[in-house]
């Protein structure tokens, strides 16, 4: 083995809950452990296995503890819902250099129900505090929304192609037993429907559920003795990035640098060109998301984004799948969705994904975390190059 | 608008507050790199210098992005719609803040238009806040 990436190494394990949507019969740690113990399962391993933790909301010995694991490594990264792409990385590192033999991640958030969960406050004194939050900018719906105006404008785009990436990712989610949201939309219906911070309609905000999800990754050596060796997902290459931990500050208001830094890192670590993607997840908070990453990822040119989801080339038979659970939007959101991303990769990558792309070989992830503060960018494939 | 949470000013903020108090617009500018930057610290964000001085500015500049909140949460007024916007300076700075004093409806609210800030008492605060105002956006 060497290096972290190039397949070297795998997720061999992988669960979300086995619900994810109103639960409120479990606490956001039991969660955590109910994800961890089903992909430990998957991956025919046990915590005893395990000698590395990492999760981001609670603190990693809060979930090495309640699973009943003794750390030898830990990654407490926090970066907002994208810490799990930033997780896989960092795991792969610390397995490459010897740091750690398998790898559990975590992610269990009682978002609906907040069972288990403390409140929320802003500390008035931070940056955030004092420069934004006295304005109103607390809720997501009305902070991680305010740059999308510009993104359009600058474009010639407008509310229309936020409602496109709606109805494009509903279709997904109709046949989707455990999203969200199922019913089918229309653009209109989509920009008719509640309004909650303009220009954002309410089925252009992600649900509020509960849930989790878990991976375990090890050496690519190693997988191949495992039980879980044979639907072993590869990590071909990655990328992190931030910028500001303030929405206002972000160096240009209509595409994000952290997005464009991270997903080039990741293209250039795997080696693989955007026409070598066939599965696309797009951490979908809300609808301007999408359109942002599939411009600063590249995929598209600037000002391509809206036309290329209103065209269907991000629907089934288009040629760039994306968001195949029905995304944040419509399939499931507990308030960091990145590791649900990470789970739809891994399905459809595995072919066991409850709407299955045909054919999928290498799926591109990428995260976003907080409102614009960071990104993190995974290139996942079914086979070592 | 009505209603919201206050700041609570830091030692390296302060200045800015008392200035927003007084009715000044007080933003820091480089003395190495020549550039203004926000939020306050008492080094420049682009090249760290700690030769930076405080500079009230005019207060103008043009409406960037924004959006028309209709569920402001406690303790704004969850009956009267924010906009949030983001305002760059004319000296450069950009800066989160509300638009007043026209109705919160698109219309109202032309991008790249011309702003003029303003002061609204938030507890022992004044918030920067902004208006529309006349001029040709630029």
């Amino acid at each position: 083995m060497s290096g972290m990436h190039g397949g070297n190494i795998a997720i061999i394990g992988a669960s979300e809950t086995r619900e994810v949507g109103v639960l409120p019969d479990r606490s956001m740690i039991q969660l955590h452990a109910e994800a961890a113990l089903l992909a430990l399962a998957d991956a025919g391993l046990t915590a005893a296995d395990v000698d590395g933790v990492a999760t981001a909301g609670p603190l990693p010995m809060e979930v090495s503890h309640h699973i009943g694991i003794s750390p030898r490594w830990l990654d407490g990264t926090m970066v907002g819902g994208c810490s799990f792409m930033l997780h896989v990385r960092h795991a792969a590192a610390a397995i490459a250099a010897g740091e750690a033999s398998v790898v559990l991640i975590t992610h269990g958030e009682s978002g609906r129900s907040r069972v288990g969960v403390g409140g929320y406050r802003a500390n008035p004194a931070a940056p955030q505090g004092q420069f934004e939050a006295p304005f109103g900018a607390l809720a997501p719906y009305a902070t991680f929304t305010v740059p999308a105006l510009r993104f359009l404008h600058e474009r010639g785009m407008g509310r229309r192609d936020l409602a496109e990436v709606v109805v494009a990712q509903r279709e997904w989610a109709v046949d989707n037993p455990r999203a969200f949201r199922r019913k089918p939309v229309t653009v209109e219906q989509v920009l008719d429907g509640p309004p909650i911070a303009y220009p954002f309609t309410r089925d252009m905000c992600c649900v509020v559920t509960d849930g989790g999800g878990a991976l375990v990754l090890t050496s690519a050596e190693r997988a191949a003795d495992l039980p879980g060796g044979g639907h072993a997902v590869y990590l071909l290459g990655s990328g992190e990035a931030s910028e500001a931990p303030l929405m206002s500050q972000m160096d240009d208001v209509g595409s994000f640098g952290a997005f464009r830094r991270a997903s080039a890192e990741a293209f250039g670590t795997a080696g693989v060109s955007h026409a070598d993607i066939d599965h696309f997840m797009g951490y979908d908070a809300f609808a301007h998301l999408p359109l942002y990453m599939l411009e600063d990822a590249g995929f598209v040119g600037r000002g391509e984004s809206g036309a290329f989801i209103a065209e269907g080339h991000t629907r089934k038979g288009g040629r760039l799948p994306m968001n195949t659970n029905g995304g944040g939007l419509s399939y499931t959101h507990t308030g960091m969705y990145g590791m649900f991303a990470i789970q739809e990769a891994v399905r459809q990558l595995r072919g066991q994904a409850a709407v299955q792309v045909p054919g999928v070989t290498l799926s591109f992830v990428q995260g976003v975390g907080g409102f614009f503060w960071a990104a993190g960018s995974l290139v996942l494939a079914n086979r070592r190059p | 608008m009505t209603g919201g949470t206050v700041p609570v000013p830091t030692p390296e903020t302060e200045t800015f507050w008392a200035g927003t108090r007084a009715g000044e617009l007080r933003v820091q500018q480089c003395g190495n790199c020549g550039r203004y930057y926000f939020y306050p610290r008492p080094f420049c964000r682009y090249c760290q210098s700690s030769d930076v001085t405080w500079r009230t500015v005019s207060g103008g500049g043009r409406l960037v992005s924004y959006v028309i909140n209709y569920r402001p949460l406690p303790p704004a007024d969850p009956a009267e719609p924010q906009v949030i916007a983001l305002v760059e300076l004319d000296e450069g700075p950009r800066m989160l803040t509300n638009i007043v004093g026209v109705p919160p409806e698109p219309e109202h609210l032309p991008l790249d238009g011309r702003v003029q800030v303003d002061f609204e008492e938030r507890g022992d605060q004044a918030l920067p806040v902004f208006r529309m105002a006349a001029g040709d956006p630029r």
